[in-house]
């Protein structure tokens, strides 16, 4: 039975139900606990669970996000939120140095239960400091795991994946999805944590995204139908691991790929995507990948320029038209080499 | 202090300073390789504050942490292995000299990146005041870690929310090559606690017997629950920073003025009838 709801209250059942579960669960961030957290996901649990469950931090992302680390080494399962991801960059020794490396440097004495959520993405108007995607940096870290929801039922199932996993798990929600409503049924069996889903099939051209790209790359593949290109939709939903299986399954259906990324293009994650696929179906491909991407800019302030800085759905429908060979190898809204 | 501590802490200094002297051998043949920092000067430090502390506590230690291994009671011949990067080392040769780990003993692991060993402690800490458990956490550094971002951070945290952590500087009067008057405002270090109302002392780290005593009266603060508690232990170290250093950078007269107060002499003396 599936409900219409947030996706930040969907974030906020799952915190809930782990809670609940299992009394090592415990949330730590600023504002997380009176507050209620600033994208709400946090709302109502101060009440239910105390202060030492709901742990209001000091402005300090490097010691509470290793505060985390440590309670983790004791076998706690803490959920560290960073307010937002432009100041988990603070926090990356605790990510990178702490959390990725100790399973590994200690030779497995030492499992990390660590959820580390932060709200990321270009947002409106918040200007470059604020409008941080920061996925192709922890893509780049072995040891650590990278869900992105894109839709209200995985912050749901990712979440909870993410607090019952043993290894670190880094949660990115994209602060536009929080108030966007979608299906969520509580019941549903989850697919393991790192599943590609094939959100809209077709057999012209396959559009691999992730977390908020999703809904712009479904909105341009109905365009595209309109003109009679059948474009199929992957959301990746993890980025680390990636999951090829799924990936390559469509892209020897389509011959064609196209990946549609909110980060820069140069060295993130569409980068990755397209050489691993190009490894695994080379002779497959009917042209050669391409990918729309932010613009090697830092975000601007300005709303017009802002828009025009990440992926809008006519840069993606115009290159689906390029890759299958309906316009001009030319595209005007392609950046100058890197 | 009973004779038979007394005896143990001067065989652990012993050990120590041999275990040191071995592994800087090897390192010389080209037996151990990377990253060696060395413990000589220093043994009363790890040893007093290693004895003062149960089994129930937790460690958390810097690179310098071969000692604290040691005297925590990891054998020697795997800590040995693990700077050999032994497949029989205690961390399978996956961490090396500077990232020892045993979890059946709550060595919570050596950090090589100055000021990690505050937010570690400090989270363990949380998980005990969390379950409400009699245990408390040893957290070491140095004197040149005191000037990480961390520091602060997690000494505020700690108070705020009264966890039981024993803050343990050793302060060597060098960060590598830069003696303390050149890298901190404060040279007392211990007076940087009082920004944070952690209760904190200097103790003469070269007296074993001052250490543990010290120690022990700390670790009864923390478990009548009284919270953090800072202890700075003056000390020395008779090497340079690691097996690549020289040490060129201090003047000759100041080593040999420390070398006479070597805390092992000064063991064997209180320690031995005359
Ligand atoms: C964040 C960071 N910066 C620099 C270094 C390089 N480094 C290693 S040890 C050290 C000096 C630390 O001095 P201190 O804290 O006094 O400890 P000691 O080596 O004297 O025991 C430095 C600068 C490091 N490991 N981590
Ligand atoms: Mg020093």
């Amino acid at each position: 039975m599936s409900e219409n709801v947030y996706y930040w209250h969907a974030l906020n059942r799952a915190l809930d139900e782990e809670l609940a579960a299992d009394d090592r669960v415990f949330v730590l961030g600023e504002d997380v606990g009176l507050y209620g957290g600033s994208y709400r996901v946090t709302e109502g649990l101060y009440a239910k669970y105390g202060e030492w469950r709901l742990r209001d931090t000091p402005i300090s992302e490097g010691s509470f996000t290793g505060l985390g680390v440590g309670a983790a080494l004791l076998g706690m399962r803490p959920v560290v939120e960073i307010m937002t991801i432009n100041f988990a960059l603070l926090a990356l020794d605790a990510i990178i140095n702490m959390a990725a490396k100790i399973p590994f440097m200690s030779g497995g004495q030492f499992p990390m239960p660590l959820v580390v959520r932060m709200p990321g993405g270009v947002a409106r108007q918040l200007a470059a400091q604020h409008s941080q995607r920061l996925e192709q940096t922890l893509m780049n870290v072995p040891g650590l795991r990278i869900a992105v929801p894109a839709t209200p039922q995985d912050a749901w199932w990712q979440l909870r994946q993410a607090i019952r996993s043993d290894e670190p798990v880094i949660l990115l929600e994209h602060e536009l999805l929080y108030f966007s409503k979608g299906a969520l049924d509580t019941r549903a069996e989850a697919p393991p944590m790192h599943r590609a889903r094939v959100h809209r099939q077709g057999r012209d051209l396959t559009i691999i995204t992730y977390s908020r790209m999703l809904d712009l790359s479904l909105s341009a593949a109905r365009q595209l139908a309109q003109k009679g290109i059948e474009a199929e939709v992957i959301d990746l939903r993890s980025l680390r691991p990636v999951d090829w299986a799924t990936c390559k399954q469509s892209v020897d259906r389509t011959h064609r790929l196209l990946v549609v990324e909110e980060d820069s293009r140069f060295a993130g994650a569409g980068a990755e995507i397209v050489a691993g696929l190009s490894e695994r179906c080379f002779f497959e491909l009917d042209a050669p990948p391409d990918r729309v991407a932010a613009r090697e800019m830092p975000i601007p302030f300005n709303a017009t320029l802002e828009a025009a800085s990440i992926p809008r759905p006519s840069d993606i429908v115009r290159a689906a038209e390029n890759l299958c060979g309906i316009r001009s190898k030319q595209n005007p809204a392609k950046p100058a080499s890197t | 202090m009973n004779r038979e501590t007394m005896t143990a802490m001067l065989h652990d200094m012993l050990l120590a300073r041999a275990f040191e002297e071995r592994a800087a051998e090897e390192y010389s043949k080209g037996n151990i390789a990377g990253f060696l920092h060395l413990y000589p000067g220093e043994e009363a430090v790890a040893v007093g504050v290693l004895h003062a502390c149960g089994p129930a506590d937790y460690i958390v230690s810097t690179y310098r942490e071969h000692v604290h291994a040691l005297v925590r009671g990891i054998p020697a011949n795997l800590i040995m292995a693990e700077l050999f990067g032994k497949r029989d080392g205690c961390c399978h040769g996956m961490g090396g000299s500077m990232h020892l780990f045993d979890k059946s003993r709550r060595f919570m692991g050596g950090y090589a990146i100055v000021g990690e060993t505050y937010p570690v402690a400090t989270g363990i800490a949380y998980a005990i005041a969390m379950r409400e458990l009699p245990e408390a956490v040893i957290c070491f550094f140095g004197d040149g870690a005191v000037n990480q971002g961390t520091f602060h951070e997690s000494l505020n945290m700690a108070a705020l929310w009264h966890l039981p952590v024993l803050f343990v500087c050793e302060n060597n009067h060098y960060q590598i090559g830069t003696e303390i008057h050149r890298h901190s405002a404060v040279a007392e270090v211990h007076k940087r606690a009082c920004g944070y109302h952690i209760p904190a002392r200097k103790i003469d780290g070269m007296d074993v017997l001052s250490v543990h005593q010290a120690c022990s009266e700390a670790l009864e603060q923390i478990h009548a629950d009284n919270g953090p508690q800072f202890l700075e232990f003056e000390t020395y170290r008779f090497r340079g920073h690691s097996m690549a250093d020289p040490g060129s950078y201090r003047p000759r007269v100041e080593v040999q003025a420390f070398e006479k107060e070597d805390p092992i002499t000064l063991a064997i003396r209180e320690t031995l009838p005359v």
